[in-house]
Parts: C-alpha cells; sequence; structure tokens
C-alpha cells in the first residue's frame, strides 16, 4: 500500500525563520510584559488608546499649520519666498520667528521646529499617521463585525479579552497569529505565494495616502486623486489571483479566477458612478469635490438630482463586490471554497490580506462618503457658523464639532462601514453566474442610463430654477427622513434589548 | 487604586471628550474656502492653480528617484525575459509596469501615471492573467524554445540595444533644461475634446468594435 | 552624468525595448508574446514621455501620444486575449508553434 500524498508534510517543532522569527519573539516579549497591566486597567487602556491616537492627529495638524501660518507670519523678517519648504531656515530665524509668536522656550523649541521645515521629515511624521491609523482599523473593525454579527444572531460576540466586550481580542488575534507556523504547501509557487500578500495589502496603504479626511487632511493633494484611488482598488485584485494562483489548489485557482472576473466586470459600473460627481463638480480633485458641499445636506451631491441619487446606490453596491463582501464575496465563499483564495494561507500573511480587505473597506467608504455624502461637513450649513462663531479657539472646536472637520469624515466612513456588516450578516450570498449576470445585465445599463440622464440634466436643467430645487428638496427630504427612521429603529433596539433579544446571560460571564 | 479602577471610564469618557474637541479645533483651517465663490462647473483649463501641484522634486532627488525606479524597471523586465512561468511573467510585467508609472510621475505626467495604473496594471494585466488561467491545463505548463533559438534571438536583442544606444548617445538632442511642468487633468481634457477630437472619437468608436469584436470571438459555441 | 537628462530615459527606454523583443521571439506561450508586446509598447510610451518633458516650448503632445497608445494597447491586448481562447478551443493548446494548419 503506498502512501498517500499529501501536498504538505508535517516540519516537526514549529520553527521561525527570519524575520517571523524576530517579529514572533518580539510580540511574544511584549505581551508578557502587558499583560498584567492590561488586566488591571481594561477600560483606561481603550479609552486612553483612543485619546492618544485623537491628541497626535491634532497634534500633527497643529505642529505644521503653526510652522506655516503663525511662524512665518510672526516674523517679517523671513519673506514669503524663504518660508517653510521654500529655502532652508536657521535656527536662529527660527528662534525669533518663535519669540515673535509668542510660544514658550523658544530656546528650546526651536530645535524641535527645525526639522519640520524639511519636507521628508514632514513625510515621515505624516506617513506614520496614516500607518498608526491603518492598523488600528482592520481590528477595531473586526471586533466590531463580531459583535455586530454575534448580536444579529442573538449571541454576545466576543466577551472576554480586555474586560469590556471583548475590546482586545482582535489583539489577542493578532499576537496569536503572529506565533503560527510559517507556512509553504510544497507544491506552490514559493516566491508567488510568499508576495501575493503583500501586493494585496501594500496598495491598499497607497490609497490612504491621496484620501483626504478633511481639507488640510491629506498626505499629497493629488490632482488626479479619484483615479489614483481607483487604480489602487483595482490593483489589489492581482494580489488575490496571485495568492490563489501560487497555492496550487483547485478551490483556491476558483476564487482567484471569480475574483478576477467580477472584479474586472465590476470596475466599469463603479468607475462610471464615480464620473457622475466629476460631471457634476467638474474636478478630479477629491478635495475641491469634498468642498462644494458644505452647504448643509440639500448641498450634498447625493441629493443633487434623481441620477445622482441612482449613481450613489449603484456605486455602494458595485463598491460591496469590488471588496469582495456578502453578498458578493465569492471568492472567499467558506461553504463551497473552503475559504477561496485564502485557503492555504495562515499565520501573518493571512493576516495581511485581512488588513488589506478592512482597509479597503474603508477607502470605498471614504471614496462614497467624499463623492456623495457631503464628504467632511455636517448636515449643517457651513455659513451658519460663518455667522455666529468667531475665529477663537473655542468657536474652532465648535465648528469641527458641528460643522466641518475629519471626525465627520470617519463618523460618516464608520457608518457606511456598519451599513456593509449589517448586509453581510443578514443577506445570503448568491451564485456566480448570478452575480455576473446582476452586473452585466442591470448595472451596467442602468448605470449608462443614469449618466446619460445625469448629462442632460446637468446641460439642460437651469441650476436652482423650479426643477432643480424641486428635486433637490424632495430627495433630501427623503435621505432625511429615511435616516431618520434608521437612527430611531436602532433606538428602540438599543431601548428594548432584553425584551427582543431575551436574557443574554451578559452579566454571569467573566469579564463583564 | 480601587476607586480608580472603579471610575476609570468615567474619567477617561470625559477626557476622549476634551480631545475630540481639541482635534476638531484645528480641524477648520482658517482659509476655508467657501463654496459659493467657487465657480459652478471649471470650464477653463487655468482654473486649476498651477503652483498648487507643482513637483517639488530637485534634480538630485529626481535622479536618485530615477536610479531605483529605473533600476527597478529594468531589473523586472529582464525578469520577464527569464522566467518561464507564465504566471511569474505577469508578476514581473506587473511591476515593470508600476515602475513606469512612478517614472511618469518622476516626468510630470500625473495623469498618465495614474492611468497607466489604473488601466494597464488594474484591467489589461488582469486580462493576461484571466486569459493564462483559462488557456492552462496544469499550472506548470510550460513550452520552451531550443537553446540555439535563445542564443540567436538574445543576439538579436545586444545588437538591437547597442545600435539604438550608439544612435541616441550620439544625436544632439534639442533639449529645455527647465524644470517638469506638470500637466493638470482640466488641460488634459480641454485639448482631448477641441485639437485631439478627431483622434478622441476614432479611439471610441474602435473600443465599440473591438468590445463587440472580443465578445464575439470568446463567446460559448 | 549622475543627474538625469533624455538621454537616461532614452537609454532605458532601449533595453525596454530590447527585453520586449527578446521575450517576443523565445516565448512560446501566445500570452507571454503578448507580454513582450506589452513591454514594447511601455518603452515607446517612456519615450514619449520623456520627449514630451525635455522638449523645448510648452504642451503636451507627447503625453497625449502616449494616453492613446495606452488605450490601444488595452484593446489589442482583450483581442488578443479573445484570440488565445480561440486558439485554445481549436487545438487544446496555445503553444503558438502548433498553430502552423495553414503551413503548406
Amino acid at each position: 500500500m503506498t502512501q498517500m500524498s499529501v501536498p504538505w508534510r508535517p516540519r516537526g517543532k514549529v520553527r521561525y525563520t527570519g524575520l517571523s522569527g524576530l517579529i514572533a519573539g518580539f510580540a511574544r516579549a511584549i505581551y508578557g510584559m502587558a499583560a498584567p497591566v492590561v488586566r488591571a486597567f481594561p477600560g483606561s487602556i481603550l479609552l486612553g488608546a483612543i485619546f492618544t491616537v485623537i491628541l497626535v492627529g491634532w497634534a500633527h495638524f497643529l505642529l505644521f499649520e503653526f510652522a506655516d501660518n503663525h511662524l512665518i507670519g510672526a516674523d517679517s523678517n523671513i519673506s514669503a519666498v524663504r518660508g517653510f519648504l521654500g529655502a532652508e531656515l536657521t535656527l536662529a530665524e527660527i528662534e525669533n520667528g518663535l519669540a515673535v509668536a509668542g510660544a514658550p522656550a523658544p530656546g528650546v523649541l526651536q530645535y524641535a521646529f527645525y526639522p519640520i521645515q524639511f519636507r521628508i521629515v514632514r513625510d515621515l511624521l505624516s506617513a506614520g499617521g496614516i500607518l498608526g491609523f491603518i492598523s488600528v482599523i482592520p481590528l477595531y473593525t473586526i471586533w466590531w463585525e463580531r459583535k455586530v454579527a454575534g448580536r444579529i444572531q442573538s449571541r454576545t460576540g466576543p466577551m472576554r479579552v480586555g474586560g469590556w466586550h471583548g475590546w482586545s481580542q482582535s489583539m489577542a488575534d493578532g499576537i496569536k497569529l503572529i506565533n503560527k507556523e510559517d507556512f509553504v504547501p510544497d507544491h506552490a509557487d514559493g516566491v508567488l505565494f510568499r508576495l501575493a500578500p503583500y501586493v494585496a495589502f501594500v496598495p491598499a496603504i497607497l490609497a490612504f495616502f491621496a484620501l483626504p479626511f478633511g481639507t488640510y487632511w491629506v498626505f499629497r493633494e493629488l490632482d488626479v486623486a479619484l483615479v489614483f484611488i481607483l487604480a489602487m482598488l483595482g490593483i489589489e485584485v492581482l494580489g488575490v489571483i496571485l495568492a490563489g494562483w501560487a497555492s496550487n489548489n483547485k478551490w483556491s485557482v476558483y476564487g482567484a479566477m471569480r475574483e478576477a472576473c467580477q472584479m474586472v466586470s465590476y470596475e466599469i459600473p463603479m468607475g462610471m458612478a464615480l464620473l457622475i460627481p466629476v460631471m457634476a463638480v467638474g474636478t478630479l480633485s477629491m478635495t475641491e469635490i469634498g468642498n462644494v458641499q458644505g452647504d448643509g445636506w440639500t448641498s450634498w451631491i447625493v441629493f443633487r438630482n434623481p441620477f445622482t441619487f441612482a449613481a450613489a446606490v449603484v456605486y455602494y453596491v458595485a463598491a460591496l463586490a469590488s471588496c469582495k463582501r456578502a453578498p458578493f464575496d465569492l471568492p472567499e465563499s467558506e461553504s463551497e471554497l473552503v475559504s477561496g483564495f485564502h485557503t492555504e494561507y495562515s499565520g501573518f500573511r493571512w493576516s495581511l490580506f485581512f488588513f488589506g480587505e478592512y482597509a479597503a473597506m474603508f477607502v470605498v467608504s471614504g471614496l462614497c462618503v467624499i463623492l456623495f455624502l457631503g464628504a467632511w461637513h455636517s448636515p449643517l450649513p457651513m455659513s451658519l457658523a460663518d455667522r455666529f462663531l468667531g475665529d477663537d479657539l473655542l468657536s474652532r472646536a465648535a465648528k469641527g464639532l458641528f460643522f466641518s472637520g475629519p471626525l465627520w469624515f470617519v463618523l460618516k466612513c464608520v457608518w457606511l462601514l456598519y451599513v456593509q456588516i449589517w448586509i453581510r450578516w443578514t443577506l445570503p450570498r448568491i451564485r456566480i453566474d448570478q452575480v455576473l449576470y446582476a452586473c452585466i445585465q442591470y448595472m451596467l445599463p442602468l448605470m449608462m442610463v443614469i449618466l446619460l440622464g445625469h448629462t442632460l440634466y446637468e446641460l439642460l436643467v437651469p441650476v436652482h430654477g423650479i426643477v432643480w430645487t424641486f428635486f433637490n428638496i424632495a430627495l433630501s427630504v427623503i435621505g432625511g427622513a429615511v435616516m431618520l427612521f434608521l437612527v430611531s429603529i436602532a433606538c428602540y433596539g438599543y431601548l428594548n434589548r432584553v425584551k427582543l433579544v431575551g436574557w443574554l446571560g451578559v452579566e454571569t460571564l467573566p469579564g463583564s | 487604586m480601587k476607586t480608580l479602577m472603579r471610575y476609570d471610564k468615567t474619567i477617561l469618557a470625559g477626557l476622549l471628550l476634551a480631545a475630540m474637541a481639541c482635534c476638531s479645533a484645528s480641524a477648520v483651517a482658517q482659509d476655508y474656502p467657501d463654496p459659493k465663490e467657487r465657480p459652478e462647473r471649471v470650464v477653463e483649463g487655468e482654473a486649476v492653480p498651477q503652483d498648487a501641484y507643482r513637483s517639488e522634486v530637485t534634480p538630485v532627488v529626481e535622479s536618485v528617484l530615477f536610479y531605483i525606479f529605473g533600476g527597478a524597471l529594468l531589473l523586472s523586465a529582464v525578469g520577464l525575459c527569464i522566467c518561464r512561468d507564465v504566471v511569474r511573467m505577469a508578476t514581473c510585467l506587473f511591476f515593470t509596469l508600476g515602475s513606469a508609472a512612478v517614472l511618469y510621475l518622476l516626468l510630470g505626467a500625473f495623469f498618465l501615471g495614474a492611468i497607466q495604473l489604473i488601466v494597464y496594471a488594474g484591467g489589461t494585466l488582469i486580462l493576461l492573467v484571466f486569459g493564462v488561467m483559462l488557456t492552462n491545463k496544469s499550472p506548470w505548463v510550460r513550452f520552451d524554445c531550443k537553446p540555439a533559438e535563445m542564443i540567436a534571438a538574445a543576439g538579436v536583442a545586444i545588437v538591437l540595444f547597442f545600435g539604438l544606444a550608439t544612435m541616441l548617445t550620439t544625436t544632439e538632442w534639442a533639449q529645455s533644461t527647465g524644470e517638469a511642468r506638470s500637466t493638470t487633468v482640466a488641460q488634459f481634457g480641454k485639448a482631448l475634446l477641441t485639437t485631439y477630437l478627431v483622434p478622441f472619437e476614432v479611439a471610441s468608436v474602435m473600443l465599440l468594435v473591438v468590445m463587440i469584436a472580443a465578445a464575439y470571438m470568446a463567446r460559448q459555441e | 552624468m549622475f543627474i538625469v537628462g533624455l538621454t537616461h530615459y532614452l537609454i532605458l527606454a532601449a533595453v525596454l525595448f530590447c527585453c520586449g523583443v527578446f521575450v517576443m521571439m523565445t516565448k512560446r506561450n501566445a500570452i507571454g508574446i503578448l507580454m513582450g508586446v506589452e513591454l514594447v509598447l511601455n518603452s515607446v510610451n517612456v519615450n514619449f514621455v520623456a520627449f514630451d518633458r525635455y522638449r523645448p516650448g510648452g504642451g503636451f503632445d507627447g503625453q497625449i501620444a502616449a494616453l492613446f497608445v495606452i488605450v490601444l494597447a488595452a484593446a489589442e491586448a482583450a483581442v488578443a486575449v479573445a484570440i488565445c481562447m480561440n486558439v485554445y478551443k481549436n487545438l487544446n493548446t496555445i503553444d503558438v508553434d502548433r498553430g502552423d494548419a495553414l503551413h503548406g
């Protein structure tokens, strides 16, 4: 009897090599030291971490703004040409500028301000902020997804790790994943197998570098930001295809092929839907498109006319498909393809795929928010803020909290992320042929009609005329009513949660 | 200590609100552009300020970036020649296309770089990989040519390169030494719909023809 | 010599072109040959953009030409992949040496 041939062989004791060994050892050491502290103050650490993230973002922005505006403006000796990022400033000039601007201890602060006049230092600082944000987003989205899934299925989700509702479950999972064996199947294409997770993960990071969080909250203000982000979302697919192919597993190849045809088809309605706001505003720069929508929620592009409203819906559905989210998660359908393209992956490489997927979810939500849902503006019009609020720190804080700012952008993105999660756990997965027919036979023709209709509408209907205003107001009222309805349902569900889902035994669980 | 542990959530929730307020304080930049003042629609190419997107690379930085990404381009192109597995070749092609896009950005052609990424790397390449998957029976099928053919091909390529290189280095090109002019999308669109209207329309008709032809040829019998 | 100029870009494009020609001559897989064609088209594009950047006077005709090359390359790839699939359907392989039915 011949021994059954298996595509892998047991390798005895788990070995770590090179970088993965280093990371695993580091993670273990950190966890060993941190565990007692985490156990003692779970709530403080959670809130403190959020506090720190916000504070760091604020410090970044204030630092650059102070250097660019106040320092230059304070010292009349520094001409506009020789400003920051122009010619190099000397330490003495910075000290003088700081002294005139009224900063404490200019003799010490000058050394802090000297490096940030160089582009590369600023870029490193901002890139650090972005990378931090990217690593926080998937951790908490995964945790939140598990909680929402639990609630939808009348259970509690993760409850133990970290104390309050299992908030550090994802971190524990991350430590577990890093500690797993670094595994490549025997007959896989080793080079491509190792490369694929990075091809899927890096474009998702790069997309963040062009995604504005506010008027000046962007790493690189690109003229072609929209095309760039779409390109990055498209490249991400290549990583999935390579992963499926390199695994040398038929289920993985099926997953990869599904991903390829699904992505190539859905990119077309997605791109065409994104053309609608571009046509309405007349630029590809995301910052400009965002700033046009600052005049209250009736000025949001989604409520501009019926065609933009339809385009927003089509975009969101196509975006679900391009992120491989349910009901379009055919490439990784675990019931038929044994989780598809990442069947053979485990450990750190597997987690890279998930980081990429959740980052891409945030990016498509961000695109939807910027292009359709009023970007970083609150439903209140900015003119209100200009009328009632001055320019001192307190007024600016109120402006940022109630009118416009990155906070609003993140809030809206999180809401759209929640809708993605909600759809995933309530809709059944559809078949692959239904996915493709839905795109080619319904969404593509619909999108063409919308594109043509929007062009004619913009050309023929006078802006702020009777027809234009009627549709604008009607759509805004409908949108607002739907939002209020959803919020009230959520409030009702929360207030009656014991009556609706019964007693969950939460109180007796350890760590509650 | 116990009291602190009991109230830690409450205290830090207050701190959190304070931090949100601080964060939003800096969020509203002073020169916030009023949406009313902005024209409804950009018609002229000059509407976008030129210096807003001026590239800030000095010649030395440009050179360093050129050598890095030019090197990546050459390495991946040579890899494409050496690899025998088609999917590895496609991966090499991906890096070639990506490095070429970075070179376009260095040369100030931002729109072209983005289009290269979205059409070539995101569309054409995936189409090619898709073709590989549909036409391979086994993942490791390779068709190799004879060593003699390989040597002959290498000879032709090297002779071709030296001929081209000699021609390129000996010619006196009329060069401007100014820094890279970056082209805005508005200028691009205006040119496509005025000066280059006929090629633009011809290209769009051709795309339609190609779409129908490809669908016809790839159909199920 | 260290500071890049037009010649650097042209030499780079020449190497790319020769690699493309080499790939077209040696590969027997139809899709591999297609990748060689893409390399050649890319070298042409690099040339177009480099000439556009370094030529005296304004305008961006070179970038427009490169844009059309990209559009045509995408169309060409779509048709070529469709042809490859047809060849595969008829011959059960995409080895281009096997497609010699018209050879006398």
